[in-house]
């Protein structure tokens, strides 16, 4: 009861951040909450189905660029368009990558996973017309019936409602029969199976779906910006959203999101104080595995 | 493609296979014998290169900075496997991909910190300074013919110690069944350790070897990490036949796909992954 308060009081509090009008903070908090959303996905393969990933920032790259190849190609700017394009584009890619990866088990899979990001991050650095490491511009950003989402307070409510469609919908998933398959298959997979699940097909579906909104989350990122660049690729990218699903505690959903908002201060203070933040945040993230392996969930718990 | 500069891809293709080969055997040791999957496999290479540069800008001697880099990245290996790998030998996957990834930023920050962001050279040692002619137009540097035979010599001891040592039959035990060799009352700790370090060392030396022909600069261990996270896949985890096979396809691959498909070179690597993955999935030795 009290966690459902705080967690309600705190989707108020991002709400009344909205309002600001705060150029900065309007951003900041955008980006944290997209963080949020890429976290929680991600806590639907690792803390749910047991699958280590390292694929998440291909999917969220990869729509990133589709937004930016519809816009600067096509000129689409209807987000009724340019969203279920996107989206389906990162499907696609997860259900091809997913497929592929998910026939190889355990350690395999983390390996494969990010043999197939790195393949993505190098084919948008060197492919001819995709601005190589500087990235492209979206020329135009999703606007529709006079909202236009180059405003920071527009595309702010929108990450905001994204938000909470996303919890609300991560939620209901999980804990409907499928929701417990998975978690099923996480503590016993061979069991599972015998007991006449198609263990991979479910996989296969949590994966598909995690890609999808983690693709939800590269849309999101590019219409904040305006911009994006093959490092959203990079395997840094996907180690440190699983960084922060086990900052936060893996398996519990607030946690992760928890993380991200976390780790986005810390990330962006870090920067103030020392030119070697990354040594903190890698400091950081080997305290976290052998200090804090529930993460923060676990001690909010005890 | 004459034919000679097809012969010059394969000759390139295969030496670069064999200085994945040292670093991919590594990882694949490690990870069957200690399970530990380990990130930070990629930054041994990377500081490798980097104690090249520097060792051989102060001596003016690859010679010399493989001779001491080598024992220092050892050395290395062996603190970091006591203070941050030994903790991991019971935990998920998870946490060891975490724990290692936070090397990884540690190990890139240490760089940055003490060698700059800077691209460096490194001067191939004068006696090696120069070219063996194939056929009328091309011609191969002595430094890369250098390369391939030290890492099929590398090759050769590695197998000769894992086939004929007590040290080798450990390893090879570990690999099938460390809970067991443990039993039998072998100090497996101890095993792990000297593994560990064997591997750093290796890693290092492929960075000294590749410094002079591939530059050295931030990032470089990435790349090698995952090319040899494909290697291991190709061939399956634990098997060094497996690594050396998979780890010359890769060579092979990438060297042509930069020659055919410019621009796209990077995807043929990891399209032979996915055909492996599709007709063997446990990798070709597994």
């Amino acid at each position: 009861m009290i966690a459902r308060i705080l967690l309600v009081a705190g989707a108020l509090a991002l709400l009344a951040v909205g309002f600001s009008g705060d150029r900065f903070w309007l951003q900041f908090m955008g980006k944290a909450m997209i963080g949020c959303i890429f976290a929680m996905s991600l806590d639907l393969l690792v803390g749910y189905t047991g699958l280590v990933s390292l694929a998440h920032a291909a999917f969220f790259g990869l729509a990133a660029y589709l937004l930016a190849g519809l816009s600067n190609a096509a000129g689409f700017v209807n987000p009724l368009a340019t969203l279920p394009i996107c989206l389906a584009g990162a499907a696609a890619a997860a259900l091809v990558i997913g497929w592929l990866s998910l026939r190889a088990a355990g350690v395999y899979f983390i390996m494969v996973t990010l043999a197939f990001t790195q393949m993505f991050y190098y084919l948008f650095n060197d492919a001819p017309g995709l601005g190589g490491s500087d990235g492209l511009y979206v020329q135009e950003r999703p606007r529709f019936l006079g909202l236009d989402f180059s405003e920071r307070t527009t595309a702010y409510f929108a990450i905001w409602i994204a938000l909470v469609i996303v919890y609300l919908l991560l939620l209901r998933m999980l804990r409907a029969p499928f929701g417990h398959v998975l978690v099923g298959i996480r503590a016993n997979e061979q069991r599972m199976r015998s007991l006449g699940y198609p263990t991979r097909r479910y996989k296969l579906t949590a994966f598909v779906i995690a890609g999808t909104l983690a693709g939800l989350c590269g849309y999101l990122d590019a219409t904040l910006y305006g911009f994006v660049n093959p490092a959203q690729f990079s395997w840094r990218q996907s180690g440190l959203v699983l960084m922060t699903v086990l900052l936060g505690g893996k398996g519990t959903l607030y946690g992760p999101a928890l993380g991200a908002l976390l780790l986005t201060f810390v990330e962006h203070y870090g920067e103030r104080v020392t030119e070697h933040w990354n040594a903190l945040i890698g400091a950081l993230v080997i305290a976290v595995v052998l200090f804090l392996p529930r993460g923060l969930a676990g001690l909010l718990r005890d | 493609m004459s034919f000679s500069l097809f012969a010059l891809q394969v000759l390139n293709g295969v030496e670069q296979g064999l200085l994945l080969f040292l670093v991919a055997s590594g990882l694949t040791l490690v990870f069957g014998v200690l399970g530990v999957l380990n990130f930070a496999h990629g930054s041994f290479y990377m500081l490798g290169a980097y104690l090249a540069y520097w060792i051989a800008a102060r001596t003016g001697s690859l010679l010399a900075a493989v001779l001491i880099g080598v024992p220092v990245m050892a050395l290395l290996g062996l603190v970091v496997e006591r203070l941050a790998i030994a903790r991991l030998y019971k935990r998920d996957h998870l946490s060891q991909v975490l724990l290692t990834y936070g090397l990884v930023l540690l190990f890139n920050e240490l760089q940055r910190a003490l060698f700059g962001n800077d691209v460096h050279g490194v001067d191939t040692p004068t006696v090696l300074a120069f070219r063996i002619p194939l056929g009328s137009a091309q011609e191969w540097p002595a430094y890369r013919v250098f390369t391939a035979v030290a890492c099929i010599l590398v090759a050769a001891a590695m197998r000769q110690v894992i086939l004929r040592t007590r040290f080798g039959m450990r390893v090879r035990a570990g690999a099938s069944n460390a809970e067991m060799v443990e039993a039998l009352g072998i100090d497996v700790r101890k095993l792990f350790s000297v593994l560990f370090s064997a591997g750093t060392a290796l890693a290092a030396l492929a960075g000294m070897l590749a410094a002079p022909l591939t530059t050295v600069y931030p990032g470089m261990g990435e790349g090698v990490l995952v090319l040899s996270f494909v290697v291991v896949v190709i061939g399956g985890i634990g098997s060094i036949k497996g690594a050396f096979l998979g780890a010359l396809l890769v060579g092979l691959s990438d060297t042509f796909g930069k020659v055919l498909l410019p621009g796209f070179s990077s995807a043929v690597v990891y399209a032979v992954m996915a055909a492996v993955l599709l007709l063997r999935p446990r990798g070709l030795a597994g």
